[in-house]
């Protein structure tokens, strides 16, 4: 196949054009990530005025000095890594045990449980009966409150109940010989076992959790409690508001376009982080996902 | 098919005793002794669904009722389908529904295809590593949050700093502030979309692709044909099921508009082409506090949206046989 001299000059052609469209193409991706940053160094006059195309103009790092000197930045970036992790542990305590229960055949009603989970894919009771709901349970501007009340995705219960159903009976027997009970199958026997599509689920739980953002925003009034996509939020809204902002500096060393651009660099860094991680799971992961009841 | 075999105290009582089948009650007994550690397992999941979103469900009475905050959702009285009519009567809520349809029909129009043609394009790559590091990065955007996407549209679009108007200087063209411009909210919105979804939607397709027999390939590299015919002849009609059944699924969920980023992106000054059924929502139920009536919108909604679902589901199952859940 990789013999290009087999190829017929048409295709030689076809081949070359092909490349250079997904070049353009993976380069119009990237772009405005570049741009972003390169605005996050420029200096405040040099962004204002348009100048910024495609490195920085006026090289400074004024504005990062100003967003990392804001309290708040730092609250919200510590209150994101809390509904993070204690999101992604609170999610797998409950996904783990009950996908596992779904993927065995003796359990009662197993139909109806798989159809309770799956239906809440399809139907949901929509905006307004939620937040009540979370009113109602003394939720609001908690952090309990955010951790708790997104644990359970279909979805993801479904993923992770369709690989442990594609794990082969015969894996469990030696462990059911020796007596064990589910818990221990569970732990001892589907869990290492499983190790991709749990990573898959955790990585998803992950991602979801770092870019929360709307729930977040009606919850939580608290500034203290707010996660760093609110405090972006907040700041680009506020910044773009204040038509005075950084015009009074003699230097015009920063602005509002290269600190929300600071601020944008600043949050996107863990995801690229664990970007390869994610790289290395999602695929499979979504094409476990969308099969069967 | 439980994998044992060892018979429980019942069952051996009975047989030593020649009675009938023991009955469905006294074996749903022996089950719960046997089993009982599967259903603690599954306990908390169904709690969690219940608490958090079948409750809700059951809070969606509200769409006929008078709500009141200190009545709670069982004790306010009943107003009938009084919500509905006013709804049906705002000009506003037809507004954002016909948004939602033209926002949705447009981005299906526009991004539908292009995932499809970037999976045929990046399985005509033949360098590995090319291949490798440019899908990497087109899936990347999917995994940004809409806060930072946002914000870099909003920056890029800006009037006077944004690359976008500096460009249009270069050619003597008036800066325009797109963002305050509702004939630009629905390109700026569909494109970004595009933008942020294609590459990572067409994993889907690479994987139907990878599925394709590569005798079929051989059998055609035996009689000469080039790679643009291979493509058309044996590629594109091997995964069609495929692309019709993520047709249908993309028709099904025609409601779903992607309301946190229209909530980003709209200003006041856009909302008669920016406005969807769910930023309304948020406007009149969490913003203005009129509960009721939100939910009322709410629930038409998710009701259309359910059947819609389904019946793309429906269809999806006989054209494929293999169902999608």
């Amino acid at each position: 196949m990789a013999n290009m001299n087999l190829y017929s000059r048409g295709d030689k052609l076809f081949v070359i054009v092909n490349m250079v469209l997904i070049g353009l193409f993976t380069i119009s991706t990237l772009y405005p990530f570049i741009y972003i940053t390169s605005l996050a160094f420029s200096s405040g006059f040099e962004a204002r005025a348009g100048n910024v195309v495609l490195t920085p103009v006026g090289f400074t790092i004024e504005a990062f000095k100003y967003v990392l000197a804001d309290p708040q930045f730092w609250v919200s970036y510590k209150n994101t890594f809390i509904y993070t992790v204690g999101g992604t542990i609170m999610s797998l305590a409950f996904i783990i045990p009950g996908a596992y229960a779904l993927s065995r055949q003796q359990l009662y009603g197993r139909r109806f449980w798989n159809l309770l989970v799956a239906f809440t894919m399809w139907f949901n009771a929509g905006l307004i009966p939620f937040f009540l709901n979370m009113r109602d349970l003394g939720l609001l501007d908690s952090y309990f409150g955010i951790i708790i009340g997104f644990a359970v995705n279909g979805f993801n219960v479904i993923l992770l109940r369709n690989f442990f159903e594609s794990v082969p009976q015969s894996f469990e027997e030696a462990a059911r010989m020796d007596g064990a009970n589910e818990f221990q199958v569970l732990w001892k026997v589907y869990m290492p076992l499983s190790k991709p599509a749990i990573a898959t689920v955790a990585l998803f739980c992950i991602v979801s959790r770092w870019n929360g953002f709307f729930w977040a925003m009606v919850l939580l009034q608290d500034e203290d409690k707010i996660p760093l996509q609110v405090f972006l939020r907040h700041t680009i809204s506020t910044l773009s508001d204040d038509q005075e902002f950084g015009t009074s500096l003699l230097d015009a060393s920063y602005s509002f376009e290269t600190v929300s651009a600071a601020i944008i660099v600043c949050s996107i860094i863990p995801v690229l982080i664990i970007y390869p991680f994610i790289q290395k799971y999602f695929e499979k992961g979504i094409l476990l996902g969308g099969v069967k009841e | 098919m439980s994998g044992k075999k060892i018979p429980t105290v019942g069952e051996t009582a009975n047989i030593g005793a020649h009675v009938s089948q023991p009955s469905k009650l006294e074996r749903f007994g022996d089950h719960m002794r046997r089993e009982w550690q599967l259903y603690v397992m599954l306990l908390p999941l169904v709690i969690w669904l219940f608490v958090f979103l079948y409750k809700p469900m059951y809070g969606l009475q509200i769409a006929f009722k008078d709500y009141s905050i200190f009545r709670g959702v069982a004790g306010s009285p009943w107003v009938g389908f009084e919500h509905f009519e006013r709804l049906f009567s705002n000009e506003q809520f037809l507004r954002a529904l016909k948004n939602t349809v033209v926002i949705s029909f447009y981005s299906l129009l526009f991004g539908f295809p292009m995932p499809i043609i970037l999976a045929l394009m990046f399985n005509e790559i033949l360098n590995k590593t090319f291949k490798k590091t440019s899908q990497t990065l087109v899936y990347l955007p999917h995994f940004i949050s809409s806060v930072i996407i946002a914000g870099i549209v909003i920056t890029a679009f800006s009037p006077s700093a944004g690359i976008v108007n500096t460009v249009m200087g270069w050619f003597g063209l008036e800066p325009i502030y797109f963002l305050t411009k509702p004939e630009w909210f629905r390109p700026i919105f569909i494109g970004t979309g595009i933008w942020q979804e294609s590459g990572f939607q067409s994993i889907v397709y690479l994987a139907a692709i990878a599925g394709v027999s590569p005798t079929l390939y051989e059998s055609a590299v035996v009689d000469g044909a080039s790679r643009w015919q291979m493509m058309w002849k044996i590629t594109i009609p091997s995964i069609l099921p495929t692309i019709i059944i993520m047709l249908i699924i993309r028709i099904g969920n025609i409601l779903e508009v992607s309301f946190e980023m229209v909530i980003l992106l709209y200003q006041p000054a856009t909302y008669e082409t920016a406005d969807v059924v769910n930023s309304y929502i948020f406007r009149q139920g969490i913003q203005a506090g009129q509960y009721d009536f939100a939910a009322a919108a709410g629930l038409f909604n998710a009701v259309i949206a359910f059947a819609l679902v389904m019946t793309a589901n429906t269809i999806s199952k006989r054209y494929s046989r293999t169902s999608l859940w």
